[in-house]
């Protein structure tokens, strides 16, 4: 229904701005889900046990601050937020099956409940893992539902297709691939706001 | 350090900026000894290029000596000379796997923008736009170079730079055009374009096999260039029919294959037809002026190859698919698999097959960057190649 008015509302206009502007506003009241997917060129067992390590997942995944395993299937999440007004959840693994599937969902008691699957295949041709995952945050209101909205700013697929990106980098090439024109790696904000292709100054951002 | 910065349409200045960095473990810094300024960095200069913002440092091809590595690079020391390809590639993904460097798929952390122009992203490249990654060029004094275990090719004999630096792009690029022809014994090429790159497409295609090259241009001094140092025939398209010309020199079949090393700013013999693509360029209705591949895909044989290795930006228009279908043409192309061929390529060298440093016509230095591109852009005291020291 939301994907119809913006579509609609975007041709009645014709102009792209509009559709960025009613997905704005949509995307604080409905739920966010987003998806992507990407091809890891390393064995699906590796990929799998990768993701498996939760704490990991803030290295690649660009609105989390930090996770913190607290059982062998609970963790402790946080979102980055500015001081003071962190974004935090309970999760527990809801279903695990080692080289196919992670299935997570926040617990009773979080400031925004949430849910994630990432599934795992063998890519065709020997060419690797295929990694598919899906977020959905719900968004009741509210200052931590605002705020996680904002951080997945005006294009959360993007951002999200982005997150794998970065994993595929760390997987593939050991770490996030960092340019001048975009010193913490593949961020989509940079996207609208490059650094010039300048050498970066000890501390300079 | 200095370093040769994009400040907008036909303007660049060498001007202080930081020196760079280490931003990654595999990178390393190399203190530049010889650059040189690209025919495609005319299409940065000119302005066609998207995303490419002011204050950029641009430039491509570029060597030097290692000063600093990283601590993920294992095969370089301070001290090596290195010559640098173009590309930036990780080594690791499937399209480095491979070889199909220009497409590595971890090394450009702006993919997402170079997606929504280009549907997929290619690799990151030094100094060629934000889309492309937004690395800084090797116009300066020193430049990072990311992922330096899989890139820089070591020259360890006294070759010159002037005999090693075109490993970075031109004739590698060269080479992949002709390869890409698939050339067979008594087979003839045409090569629009007697640019460097040009140049290295016409010597390439006789290292390969080819019995005959022609090269068409509008400049005499490159088309004796082309006679006499690469070996080629030649057409002045301005003065002469270019298809009437090679149905001639072929007797009727049309060369085997042909090679685009123009690109997206092609001039036409037609004043009137080059005003129309000027326009519509102007106005951003096609991004790419695509005379010389037009022209190349109409006098290709039934069945040919036409190789691109010019650089396009984005889109042009009067494609003359019908003649590509009904004539069964293969159109190749791609942005240099660089890394594939410095070693053969410095192989060639080193056994003296090729001196490389036969396109140059102009040795500058670093600081007046801004004289040499104007120089190259208006062709002026027969200008083919500049190359800047630091």
């Amino acid at each position: 229904m939301n994907r119809a008015v913006t579509i609609s509302a975007g041709a009645a206009a014709g102009v792209a701005t509009t559709v960025w502007a009613v997905r704005r506003r949509a995307a604080r009241r409905a739920p966010l889900h987003v998806r992507a997917a990407i091809t890891v060129n390393k064995p699906v067992g590796q990929v799998y046990s990768f993701w498996r390590d939760l704490e990991l997942l803030p290295l690649f995944m660009n609105h989390l601050e930090s996770v913190r395993t607290t059982g062998d299937r609970t963790s402790h999440w946080v979102a980055k937020a500015p001081a003071g007004r962190a974004v935090e959840w309970d999760a527990r693994i809801v279903d695990d099956r080692p080289d196919e599937l992670i299935a997570w969902r926040s617990v009773e008691g979080g400031d925004v409940p949430n849910d994630g699957t990432v599934r795992f295949a063998p890519a065709p041709g020997g060419r690797g893992t295929e990694v598919r995952v899906e977020l959905r945050y719900d968004l009741p209101g509210g200052k931590a539902a605002a705020l996680v909205a904002k951080l997945f700013g005006e294009s959360p697929d993007q951002q999200v297709r982005d997150d794998l990106r970065r994993f595929k980098q760390v997987l593939e090439t050991g770490e996030v691939v960092r340019s001048e024109g975009s010193p913490e790696g593949t961020r989509a904000f940079r996207q609208f706001a490059q650094r010039p292709a300048q050498p970066v100054e000890v501390g300079a951002r | 350090m200095k370093a040769n910065q994009w400040m907008g349409k036909q303007k660049v200045k060498v001007a202080e900026v930081p020196d760079p960095r280490i931003l990654n473990s595999r990178d390393a810094i190399i203190k530049i000894t010889s650059t040189a300024i690209c025919g495609s960095d005319l299409h940065l200069y000119n302005g066609y290029i998207p995303t490419l913002r002011k204050g950029d440092i641009i430039g491509h091809e570029f060597m030097g000596e290692v000063v600093e590595v990283g601590k993920g690079v294992g095969n370089l020391r301070v001290g090596d000379r290195v010559v640098v390809p173009f590309p930036i590639s990780c080594g690791a993904c499937d399209a480095c796997e491979r070889e199909q460097y220009s497409l590595c798929e971890n090394s450009n952390p702006n993919a997402g923008m170079a997606e929504k122009l280009m549907g997929y992203s290619p690799a990151g490249l030094f100094g060629y736009s934000h889309m492309l990654g937004g690395y800084p060029g090797g116009q300066a004094e020193y430049a990072r170079v990311p992922f330096a275990d899989v890139g820089p090719v070591k020259i360890e004999d006294d070759l010159t730079d002037e005999q090693v630096l075109f490993l970075s792009d031109i004739f590698p690029t060269g080479f992949m055009g002709a390869e890409m022809c698939d050339i067979k014994p008594g087979q003839i090429v045409a090569v629009w374009g007697a640019g460097p790159v040009g140049q290295f497409a016409i010597a390439s295609a006789y290292l390969l096999g080819a019995s005959k090259v022609i090269a068409i241009d509008r400049f005499p001094y490159r088309l004796r260039m082309a006679r006499e140092k690469a070996g080629a025939e030649t057409i002045d398209y301005s003065r002469h029919d270019v298809g009437e010309a090679l149905r001639e020199m072929t007797a009727g079949r049309g060369p085997d294959a042909v090679i685009d090393a123009v690109g997206m700013e092609a001039h036409h013999s037609s004043p009137a037809i080059d005003a129309y693509d000027k326009a519509k360029q102007a106005g951003k209705l096609e991004t790419d002026r695509a005379h010389a591949l037009r022209q190349a895909i109409m006098n290709v044989r039934n069945g040919g190859i036409v190789s691109v290795i010019g650089v396009y930006g984005g889109w042009i228009d009067k494609f003359p698919m019908g003649t590509v279908v009904n004539r069964g043409l293969t159109i190749r192309s791609g942005q240099c698999h660089v890394q594939r061929y410095t070693k053969p390529l410095l192989e060639r060298i080193r056994k003296r097959e090729i001196d490389p440093s036969f396109v140059i016509s102009h040795r500058l230095r670093l600081k007046d960057a801004p004289k040499a591109f104007e120089t190259f852009l208006n062709k002026q005291d027969e200008c083919t190649k500049v190359v800047l020291t630091p």
